[in-house]
């Protein structure tokens, strides 16, 4: 068999595929461009497989459209069915079947390497080609194995606790440092024991990079995960000379780099010691070495923050990752409309590591028809709380925790928060006042003067509320 | 494509998708991470090329199989996209 080029043709229409991938995140910059957006991101992926079976496929195009239907079946189906609370567990196992297929690929065009156009007649793969394959398989298996502990322990199969292995630094840094001395090797050996100890490894690194990572860092991870199954597409676009996947691998690459820069600064933690994980291991060392004082709070009832709410003129609301877990925002929705009958001016506050991954609970909040032009983003709402007569937070805790501004040694000291205590009332609403945010520190907003806590299961209490507010 | 164009286009693209995911308004970042995964899937061309190839039964396997995954996202990835995306309404005026 002779070397494999592609036509002319075949890489401008890569190219257009390209930039109309770009052409798809562009879109994102509104909601209003959005949809169409994501159909410019449609027609770009066909342009990609068409040109693809065209140029390579007609043989096996049976087994090959079997393929596509059996997988593009199965993704519609679960893209129909899933819950919008389960995005981020739908999110990670995404990246782990784009982490596997680079795997897949890698190895298909190890085995066959004249088919890629990347070995001579004897079979030699060229050494660049050799590099790129390794790197594309180690980051693939990394991302497959990182996405499956990141679903695992988001879909709750697994505690969201960090675990802790001893000496997992050096472990880790060990097995890093093997997998590039072997793909240093590679290029100079291509047996298969090589290829496969590297992919071996990888799996294994994925897996221990994710396990010290606890359930509050996720956000992070999900990004992070984001941005390596780009990197793996790019890689192999390396190795295939295509230049829609190496366009596309770049993109997804700094998009998911720059969401887990934003989750980081979001909650003031450096990129390292996501990685180096175990982010609340121990809440009992803070919160339980000193004796606990109690402090005097004040509960109120539903129609206290109903008649209170009704005679404000602005209205905040501050949602949180617990609204979600008790399915309120439906009935929170409802609240907020009701209070707009009432004259209320009615607002969403959204902090960017609420929920489980980057802008998670806007795409909560639409689903429940709050429109989007309500729903406001931390820096761009911070100054209206000093007019706000209501702060009513549901469902978050961390996020509104003045210790962030004033308390040096306080873990979630530095990160940005709500001002909550700017607000002329700031009702909460809690389970119990027993628990704790994920920081597992205690909030003085509780006991602030102007705090009414309404203790209740999240949506039974709105549902509470709506009903004093219909009267 | 020499591997210096190659990795130009590269260069250029990861500063083109540094300066366009800043544009991204943070309230559309979750369908954001579903549409860069499903993009990310356009590896399938890749898979393509194996499922397609002959010369080796266990390639062409594992390119079949590579292909099947990789739509699961494609289809997927785009349909949940869509989905949230529709969801996202401006205020009815009155």
């Amino acid at each position: 068999m002779e070397h494999v080029t592609t036509p002319p043709w075949a890489m401008l229409a890569y190219l257009v595929a390209g930039v109309l991938f770009i052409m798809a995140l562009r879109g994102l910059s509104s909601p209003a461009t959005s949809r169409a957006g994501n159909r410019y991101g449609m027609i770009g992926m066909t342009i990609a497989m068409v040109t693809t079976l065209l140029t390579h496929g007609l043989a096996s195009l049976p087994e090959i459209a079997g393929a596509i239907a059996i997988g593009g079946g199965l993704g519609f189906v679960t893209a129909r069915r899933i819950k919008m609370t389960d995005m981020p567990q739908l999110v990670a196992a995404f990246h782990s079947l784009v982490g596997m297929a680079a795997v897949l690929v890698g190895l298909a065009a190890y085995l066959n390497p004249i088919a890629f156009g990347i070995a001579g007649p004897d079979g030699v793969i060229e050494v660049q080609s050799r590099i790129e394959m390794g790197l594309g398989i180690a980051i693939g298996a990394i991302t497959f194995s990182g996405s499956v502990i990141a679903f695992l322990k988001l879909n709750g199969n697994m505690s969201g606790a960090p675990i802790m292995l001893p000496g997992r630094h050096a472990i880790n840094l060990g097995t890093l440092v093997a997998i590039l001395g072997l793909v240093a090797y590679f290029t100079q050996d291509q047996a298969p024991w090589v290829i496969a100890v590297i992919t071996a490894l990888s799996f294994a690194i994925g897996f221990l990079l994710i396990i010290p990572i606890g359930g509050a860092d996720m956000p992070v991870v999900v990004s992070m995960l984001n941005s390596y199954s780009g990197w793996a597409a790019a890689a192999m676009g390396f190795t295939l000379h295509n230049t829609a996947m190496i366009i596309t691998g770049a993109l997804v690459g700094s998009s998911g780099a720059i969401l887990s820069y934003i989750m980081c600064k979001a909650m003031n933690r450096s990129f390292i010691s996501v990685i180096a994980g175990g982010f609340g291991a121990a809440p009992e060392a803070a919160a339980g070495g000193a004796a606990k004082v109690q402090r005097p709070w004040k509960r109120g009832a539903a129609e206290d923050a109903a008649y209170l709410m009704k005679e404000a003129e602005n209205v905040i609301i501050i949602p949180g990752y617990g609204m979600a877990v008790a399915q309120a925002q439906h009935v929170l929705r409802e609240m907020g409309d009701l209070l707009k009958k009432e004259g209320v001016n009615v607002k969403y506050a959204i902090h960017p590591v609420a929920g489980r991954m980057p802008g998670h609970m806007n795409v909560l909040l639409a689903e429940a028809n709050v429109p989007y032009d309500e729903v406001f983003e931390l820096e761009d709402i911070n100054g209206e709380f000093a007019q706000a007569d209501v702060a009513f937070i549901i469902g978050a805790n961390d996020v509104v925790n003045p210790a962030a501004k004033t308390d040096k040694s306080s873990p979630i000291y530095g990160m940005p928060v709500f001002d909550v205590d700017k607000a002329k009332t700031v009702m909460f609403i809690k389970r119990s006042m027993g628990g704790v945010g994920y920081a597992g520190v205690d909030n003085d907003v509780f006991y602030m003067d102007q705090t009414m806590m309404l203790l209740a299961d999240a949506k039974k209490m709105v549902e509470d509320i709506n009903k004093a507010l219909a009267h | 494509m020499d591997f210096i164009s190659i990795l130009s286009v590269f260069v250029m693209a990861c500063f083109v998708g540094y300066y366009v995911v800043w544009s991204v308004t943070p309230a559309l970042h979750t369908p954001l991470m579903a549409v860069t995964n499903a993009i990310s899937s356009v590896i399938v061309v890749g898979a393509l090329v194996a499922g397609a190839a002959e010369g080796s039964v266990v390639s062409k396997w594992l390119g079949l199989l590579a292909v099947v995954l990789a739509s699961v996202n494609i289809f997927g990835g785009f349909a949940v996209t869509e989905r949230m995306l529709a969801m996202y309404k401006k205020k009815e005026k009155k």
